[in-house]
């Protein structure tokens, strides 16, 4: 139940985080909030070589409003969040997700930038990305990408970043006008990891039928999911019980989730429909009192 | 065999300044508990789930037991120890006595640190809150409810009080 020895580098800043992850050639690992790598490390389930603390690289802790996107910096702490007025205002589903990640102790030290790139399959901030369409910029030493979550989640506690590379900032869109959303999450006790989570967000036309649907469930598999045919069945259509009961139907077959001690996985199927349309009901009042 | 990596810190602990040299991997818990002596800090998964280990970094609760010694270079940390003014109880510590919000005492320098931190926050919780805000930590002896009134009645306390 104690750490492996490692070596540690302490990180002042993106340039030096950069250079130093080209020279350390994959033995090396990121070390920002560390409230999954350290379980894994008194595990000794990860034993790694080098750790770089990029704590003091205060350039990778902002969040701003840019145009309608909310850029993050990948060091910006999930209690920071949790507590932003902006985040409360612009991104209202973000605000409501960070509650549910573990426990105020845990959130004051947790990064944005680290629970995506841990990729664990129920974590809030995955299941956000990937209900939004989050674009996740990734760096190396004299080369960026950004990427969408299709091509950055990849498999149970697998994302697609190389062992030189550093995931810098996340772009969560801004709530679209005459939008609403919903998230919502079983788990045994508030804090604990979730049986199954669902986020959904909805947009009214002038017309008052929805012009987007957006529903993603995790707890369905090694990653979270959007759930296209339930999409399909809210677009076009007027809001009210039957058609979320309809898109609800539709999330069971389209998840194939594990079972564990916590739930089976049929437990895990219908509580994932439940919970679809449990959001969508939250998302729908939001948008009836905004209207 | 081969010399271990060692590294300078240099913190204030409850009040008081440090310098020690440790090893990287040497956890905060560890570091107050083993090197500084102040083994009021408890320590009991360590991997961030009980809660025994809460301690203040920089004003703010963490598990003590996932943060590295050497990530708490320069910082300001408040351990159990600190948390009495004097001989003077806290008035949340005055709460927990005067409600019988412990029994054992293994979670207690936790619970009253993240209690401490909600009520910061939030000055007048509801009971919900109180449990959510203390739902990090793991108190064995089951003596939740009391603890949920301890922290209600201290809040008015806490609202008006330093600290």
């Amino acid at each position: 139940m104690k750490p492996a020895a490692f070596k540690y580098i302490r990180a002042q800043s993106l340039e030096e985080t950069l250079s130093l992850l080209a020279d350390k050639g994959g033995e090396a690992k990121i070390l920002a909030g560390g409230q999954s790598l350290v379980p894994m490390m008194n595990f000794r389930v990860a034993q790694p070589g080098t750790l770089i603390d990029i704590d003091p690289v205060k350039e990778l802790d902002y969040l701003r409003v840019e145009n309608s996107w909310l850029p993050v910096g990948a060091l910006t702490r999930q209690r920071t969040l949790e507590k932003s007025p902006v985040v409360k205002e612009q991104c209202p589903l973000i605000a409501q997700a960070v509650k549910w990640i573990g426990h105020p102790q845990t959130r004051n030290r947790g990064t944005v930038g680290g629970s995506l790139v841990h990729g664990d399959p129920t974590a809030e901030l995955p299941l956000v990305a990937t209900l939004l369409d989050a674009q996740i910029l990734i760096q190396k030493k004299g080369k960026s990408r950004t990427v969408g979550p299709a091509d950055f989640f990849e498999d149970l506690m697998t994302t697609r970043i190389a062992e030189d590379e550093v995931l810098t900032q996340v772009s969560f869109p801004l709530a679209p006008p005459r939008s609403g959303c919903g998230f919502r999450e079983l788990s045994i006790r508030h804090g604990d990891f979730a049986i199954v989570a669902a986020a959904v967000q909805l947009t009214l036309g002038e017309d008052g039928r929805f012009t987007d649907a957006r529903v993603a469930v995790s707890g369905g598999g090694p990653k979270a999911v959007r759930i296209h045919k339930a999409e399909r069945a809210l677009i076009g259509q007027k809001g009210n019980g039957k058609v979320f009961q309809e898109a609800a139907a539709c999330v069971p077959d389209a998840v194939h989730p594990p079972a564990d001690q916590k739930a089976s996985e049929a437990y895990r199927r219908e509580m994932a429909k439940v919970f679809v349309r449990r959001a969508l009901d939250d998302a729908w009042a939001m948008m009836r009192v905004q209207q | 065999m081969t010399t271990r990596e060692t590294f300078p810190v240099q913190l204030r602990v409850n009040g008081v300044e440090y310098a020690r040299v440790v090893e990287p991997r040497l956890l905060l818990s560890d570091f107050l508990r083993d090197t500084l002596g102040l083994t009021g800090t408890h320590v009991g998964c360590e991997h961030g789930v009980c809660g025994a280990c809460t301690v203040m970094l920089n004003g703010e609760t963490v598990r003590s037991c996932l943060v590295f010694a050497v990530q708490a270079d320069g910082a300001e940390v408040t351990t159990i120890e600190g948390l009495a003014d004097g001989g003077k109880l806290h008035p949340l510590q005055d709460a927990f006595s005067e409600h019988h919000a412990l029994q054992c005492g293994f979670c207690t320098p936790g619970m009253l640190f993240s209690a401490l931190e909600l009520l910061r926050d939030n000055p007048t919780p509801t009971d919900r809150e109180i449990r959510e805000g203390i739902g990090g930590n793991i108190c064995r002896c089951t003596g939740y409810q009391h603890i949920v009134d301890a922290v209600r009645a201290a809040s008015p306390h806490i609202a008006r009080g330093p600290k």
